[in-house]
């Protein structure tokens, strides 16, 4: 285990929270400081590679001792994480676009290895053509396999997922890999205020990993990932399914937890609610896109129009019951993806047609109006959100949605 | 509407061709009298894999709609003739997968054929063959077992043998002449091997097996365990180091309980302890760490986990001290070291009487010197069953052509 040699700057304790300024991705590296991390893996890639900076920084001047091993690609990068997550390391990796494609393989196997390995996944536009931007589509395509994905918003809130993250995954009902997932740009390089807790309540909060039983050591010898056939796969997977189903209580214990040791933190950890309570139209997105959205819907509040906004943070697992309840008093609802699922229903992106799934047997229906907007980093602009909100409010009162999902922000 | 369905079990590597041809064969012939067949094996053992038993199967039908029914089948749950290429196998199969040991005759039909290429005699084989609670057919073509190189085929006609014999056992499915229309056409028209398939059909021989015949033993088996039940992330806990034999003396490692090699072997070693020097040479390579260290420092070939390789034959320095014998010979897996300190003179009798058998130590698989394809295949043309050829290494050096 990594053991603290650094002091504390002067002027500081250990018992001190602090408040600084810091980016996206700083504040994961401050995160993973405070949760004593043992092994991290890096390969550069814009913009995860911020994050590396970060954690080499604070290794570098003394304030977390941990293992940073310098790989020559993702796929060696996400293995050695794995395996030393196996021999009990709390590890952390990560990476954006093309580079959590090429460790797609590692991506693979460590959910059913019930490896509870934390990713920042730095959202990037897949190639090609070759992109620095935000698209969601490089996270989402391990939605199917046993990752847990959260999107987030805000530096504050990368600080205090990192750390729920490693109480959720490494809790012995769950062992699965969690993946945060970051907008480029808009959340990885823009520094903000961030309250910093001290180590103390940290320590409170966060538990050692203990692998248990799971352990690789040579006084608890076991084989781990033998090959096998037709007649242990299915029993394998339905194994991982309960661990995901568990991972919604271990989910809410972890937040009420939050909320009592830092005195902060959502209620509801699956999404944040924004001026839903009487809204006649929901809008829905994931990620800093919800900033941009706020800002229309305060204005077009102030003009009497009913608009809320739901911000999903968990997308796997999906909160299917809370989220359908909180549909239920809309009139119209409009999904806006950064990401794209060319040839799926609709043409919509991957949320969208995840909600029109969740709300397939629900009582009430309201019409489901999908967008696509922000790709590649455009910039998501008050017009976009006027414009999906006025197409929401005609299929509210008209109570027809137009199927066909629409582009909002595309050079036409 | 009638379906007929075969499975051909054969040992990997040697005989994966083979057994492919016999079932490629039967879908082939079916399709003279406008049946429709499909021709697959069990895709969860491991062909390629030295020694280990494994299955091919074939399934006809009348019509496509019927075939259906039988199609994407992990195994059939029954099958009209259980081919077995390879009579040590009559022991039983344990595939390289986890089935635990599934009696040769398992999956055969009541009144249904098991049909064994074998040199051994129907009582001989009755000892190894397990019970089974209908009466069955057993039928023999003379022959040893057809063993190739590891990707090649060899041309020994039992392929054609063997489809000729199904012809008889299934005439209403494979008439003779469709076999041997098949055969012909597959053989570039050469008319060779359908007269093999003819005479195979003409001189089949065939005995109905009682419902009392046959070994009695239980087969090993085991329960598999509820998803809940296994242990999480894939893993599974190391076999436990070993132990002391008795009196804190000897060594016996502990061993996988599940997964036992009965079957995988087709020859056995067997250790003369009076010329054994002690050197651990057997015990150090044996791949699969089968040797048990004895109080008094001898080593002792566990039958739960020789698989039959031959390599503590091949590097013991001392004469006649290991001998590998064919796995027909024997009757149980007892341990041979037992049977040596309770009673040496008997021990010394029973050895003996295993290694200057020429039956028994011959080898089951690989040329020993160059020709003896050719003259095996003439004589088989010829006679309709081979001499056996003696295999020890070395044994043929004077018939090796320099």
């Amino acid at each position: 285990m990594a053991v603290m040699t650094g002091t504390p700057p002067a002027g500081q304790t250990a018992s001190d929270d602090k408040e600084l300024l810091l980016s996206g991705s700083e504040a994961c590296a401050e995160a993973l400081t405070l949760a004593d991390l043992d092994v991290v893996t890096a390969y550069p890639i814009r913009p995860y590679d911020t994050v590396m900076q970060a954690i080499a920084k604070k290794i570098a001047n003394g304030q977390l001792v941990a293992e940073y091993i310098v790989a020559e690609g993702e796929h060696s990068q996400f293995e050695v994480v794995k395996h030393a997550s196996t021999v009990g390391a709390r590890v952390f990796c990560g990476s954006s676009g093309v580079g959590w494609m090429y460790a797609m393989e590692c991506l693979t196997v460590t959910p059913p290895l019930r490896v509870p390995m934390i990713c920042m996944v730095g959202n990037r536009a897949l190639d090609d053509p070759g992109a620095f931007g935000v698209e969601h589509n490089d996270a989402l395509v391990v939605r199917d396999l046993g990752w847990m994905l959260i999107w987030v918003d805000t530096a504050q809130e990368m600080l205090d997922t990192t750390l729920l993250a490693y109480r959720i995954a490494e809790d012995r009902r769950v062992f699965l890999p969690c993946a945060i997932s970051a907008d480029g740009a808009f959340l990885t390089h823009s520094q903000a205020i961030v309250q910093v807790p001290s180590r103390a309540k940290v320590d409170k909060f966060l538990p050692r990993y203990d692998r248990g039983d799971l352990l690789l050591h040579p006084d608890n010898p076991i084989t781990v990932a033998p090959q096998a056939n037709e007649d242990w796969v299915i029993e394998i997977r339905r194994q991982n399914n309960e661990a995901m189903a568990r991972a919604y209580t271990v989910i809410e214990e972890a937040y009420a937890d939050f909320r009592k040791v830092f005195g902060r933190g959502p209620e509801n950890p699956w999404f944040e609610e924004y001026m839903t309570e009487d809204a006649e139209v929901i809008l829905m997105g994931m990620g800093t896109i919800s900033l941009p959205f706020k800002v229309g819907i305060r204005n077009m509040r102030s003009k009497g129009k009913k608009v809320g906004l739901i911000r999903p943070r968990w997308f796997r697992p999906f909160p299917t019951e809370k989220m359908v309840a909180a549909l239920q008093g809309a009139k119209a609802i409009g999904v806006i993806d950064r990401d794209y699922s060319f040839g799926s229903p609709f043409g919509s992106g991957v949320v969208a047609n995840e909600i029109r799934a969740a709300m397939y047997n629900a009582e009430k229906r309201p019409p489901l109006l999908s967008f696509i907007c922000g790709l590649g980093g455009r910039e998501v602009t008050l017009e976009d959100v006027y414009k999906a909100a006025d197409l929401c409010f005609e299929a509210a009162s008209s109570g027809k949605s137009p199927l066909k999902t629409q582009w909002l922000g595309v050079r036409e | 509407m009638a379906h007929f369905t075969c499975e051909v079990v054969y040992r990997g590597i040697f005989q994966k061709n083979l057994a492919a041809r016999i079932c490629r064969g039967i879908v082939l012939a079916s399709r003279k009298a406008g049946r429709w067949g499909i021709a697959f094996g069990r895709y969860g053992d491991s062909p390629q894999r030295n020694g280990i038993p494994a299955k091919d199967f074939a399934i006809v039908a009348d019509t496509k709609e019927e075939l259906e029914q039988n199609m994407a089948r992990y195994e059939p749950k029954e099958v009209d003739v259980t081919i077995c290429v390879d009579d040590t196998l009559s022991k039983g199969v344990e595939s390289w997968a986890w089935y635990g040991l599934q009696p040769i005759n398992r999956l055969t039909v009541p009144n249904g054929t098991l049909l064994m290429t074998s040199l051994q005699p129907v009582d001989q084989l009755l000892k190894d063959i397990h019970k089974k609670e209908a009466p069955y057919n057993l039928a023999l073509i003379p022959a040893k077992a057809s063993f190739s190189g590891l990707w090649v085929y060899k041309e020994d006609h039992t392929e054609a043998r063997i489809l000729g014999a199904l012809a008889k056992i299934q005439p209403g499915f494979l008439s003779l002449d469709a076999v041997c229309q098949a055969i012909q056409e597959a053989e570039w028209g050469s008319e060779l091997k359908a007269a093999s398939a003819r005479k195979a059909h003409d001189r089949l021989t065939s005995r109905s097996i009682k419902i009392t015949e046959g070994n009695p033993e239980t087969p090993f088996s085991f329960e598999m365990p509820k998803w809940w039940e296994m242990r999480e992330g894939v893993t599974i806990p190391a076999i436990p180091v070993g132990k002391p034999m008795e009196g804190g003396k000897g060594y016996v490692p502990e061993r996988n309980p599940y997964f036992k090699k009965y079957t995988t072997r087709t020859m056995r070693p067997v250790i003369d302890f009076d010329k054994c020097v002690k050197c651990t040479l057997c015990w150090i390579q044996c791949p699969d760490s089968c040797f048990d260290v004895t109080p008094d420092g001898l080593y002792d070939a566990n039958m739960e986990s020789c698989c039959g390789c031959g390599v503590c034959e091949a590097v013991c320095p001392a004469k006649d001290c290991v001998t590998m014998v064919r796995e027909d010979a024997f009757e149980d897996n007892a341990s041979q070291w037992e049977m040596w300190r309770k009673d040496k003179p008997a021990y010394t009798a029973w050895l003996g009487n295993k290694i200057k058998s020429k039956e028994h130590v011959v080898r089951s698989h690989g040329f020993r010197f160059r020709g003896q394809y050719e003259e095996e295949v003439k004589k088989e043309l010829e006679q309709g069953g081979i001499e056996i050829t003696a295999g020890i290494p070395g044994e043929n050096a004077g018939t090796k052509q320099r």
